[in-house]
């Protein structure tokens, strides 16, 4: 309970967590996944798990673009880093993400030109300033972070920037939850769905896990007192045998997403038939790739790519963590050779992830 | 990266509805508003940046909460830094 103190609203925070307990089932128990990685920070921030009955589990999801990209695909752009007159440009979250040979920051200290940028855009920009060179934009992200790389093709293409190209990486939210509540060893009763996705997207995506495998879904805003009212939405539709998709996060969340957004990923993109994910394995239609029409601004026909799948080091066990088999510390590495500033994973780099959220304010 | 950022619209340097000069925190940069061009956003709007690109437009109430989401997660500071662009942002209008 140590940060109930600082909640804006303790005394609702109580009367949520009182009116959860009430109607929560003491004879079973409920394994509720927050799929987005900013919800998993918020939770362990807040100390959230300690304000709900014990046989309430939250199972953190594989919401967190960094921890879920696979080594082989690290090692693919500091591959395309290694090529002659190349700038990769990077956002901050990806540069400490460890590659079979060292991470993008220890390899630009080792003379490749890798550059941190905010946005896709400022990675145009560079192109522009540095026209004898080739930049190369290493894009991450979920479906709030693609319709940037989108609207960023879209212009390279409008004023002819011919050397500039995007590492496409982005994935999509909703195949990794079809992947997890179709695995047997997944015992998931309900999902929190995530809030900013879910503002491209809408939340119409997600009527499946209601209507197919009858499980609910609550698309969530990040403050305490949104998470607790989530798992009361959550824990109510249980109580009823109901399974459907609500949005308790109505206030920035419209049911139908930014059709902008969409349309720009629709002009410049495509679904991959399969992408690897980490933990998961290779999921069907999960990630989106560049269109042959942009193909001129794809590194990855621009570019000899090695493509080599990796397998994650076996003693790390972040496959199991990230599909919530395993808890963070369960890990033999957590907290001993794997640590925020010694990252052996990937969960433990970004603040998003399980491992370096559990790391910065789970009580030892 | 995920987190979405609040800022506020100043003004539209290139007369279209395309860029924008937006303001975080007393920090100024452009930002791409195309994704918003179907709504009529004009200056003093408030918006959720990602990346550099407005994705919603919202109320001055919603970016106060966004931004004290932001502090409480101790992310305030990073998303300052990121809005002045890792010194790669164009901040004059």
């Amino acid at each position: 309970m140590k940060y109930v103190d600082e909640y804006r609203d303790p005394k609702l925070i109580a009367a949520l967590a009182h009116e959860i307990a009430r109607i929560a089932d003491p004879a079973r128990t409920y394994r509720i996944m927050e799929v987005c990685g900013g919800h998993t920070h918020a939770i362990y921030r807040y100390g959230l798990a300690d304000v709900l009955p014990g046989n309430i589990e939250f199972v953190h999801g594989p919401g967190c673009p960094v921890c879920v990209l696979p080594t082989g695909r690290v090692d693919d752009g500091l591959a395309i880093a290694e090529n002659a007159g190349v700038i990769l440009a990077c956002f901050g979250d990806m540069m400490r993400v460890p590659g079979t040979k060292g991470t993008p920051l220890e390899r630009k200290a080792r003379g490749a030109d890798i550059r941190m940028v905010y946005s896709p855009l400022d990675a145009l920009r560079l192109a522009k300033e540095n026209p004898q060179k080739h930049v190369c934009f290493f894009a991450i992200g979920f479906e709030t972070t693609a319709p940037s790389t989108a609207l960023t093709l879209l212009q390279a293409k409008a004023d002819n920037v011919r050397n500039f190209s995007v590492f496409c990486n982005h994935v999509v939210v909703v195949p990794p939850m079809r992947a997890i509540v179709d695995a047997p060893e997944m015992q998931i009763d309900a999902f929190i769905g995530p809030g900013h996705v879910s503002t491209v997207i809408g939340v119409k995506p997600y009527a499946f896990i209601a209507e197919e495998y009858g499980k609910p879904v609550v698309v969530s805003g990040f403050e305490p007192l949104d998470l607790m009212e989530s798992v009361l939405m959550v824990l109510r539709q249980l109580a009823a045998g109901e399974a459907k998709v609500e949005n308790q996060y109505r206030r920035f969340v419209s049911d139908d997403g930014n059709a902008a957004a969409l349309r720009a990923m629709e002009a410049t993109m495509q679904l991959r038939p399969h992408f690897e994910w980490r933990g998961l394995g290779s999921i069907p239609y999960s990630a989106l790739g560049i269109k042959p029409e942009y193909a001129a601004w794809d590194a990855e026909v621009q570019f000899e790519v090695p493509g080599v799948r990796v397998t994650d080091p076996r003693s790390a066990q972040c496959g199991d963590v990230l599909k919530g088999v395993l808890r963070p510390p369960q890990c033999a590495l957590f907290g001993s050779v794997c640590t925020p500033e010694h990252p052996v994973g990937a969960l433990m780099v970004s603040s998003e992830g399980a491992c370096a959220a559990h790391y910065k304010y789970a009580p030892a | 990266m995920c987190l979405a950022i609040p800022a506020q619209i100043v003004e539209f340097p290139n007369g279209d509805r395309t860029v924008a000069v937006a303001e975080v925190a007393g920090v100024r940069r452009r930002v791409n508003v195309d994704l918003l061009r179907d709504g009529e956003l004009a200056s003093g709007d408030w918006v959720l940046l990602h990346v550099g690109f407005a994705m919603s437009r919202i109320s001055e109430e919603q970016a106060r909460e966004q931004m004290e989401i932001l502090q409480m997660l101790g992310e305030a500071e990073q998303a300052v830094d990121e809005v002045r662009g890792y010194g790669l942002a164009e901040t004059r209008p």
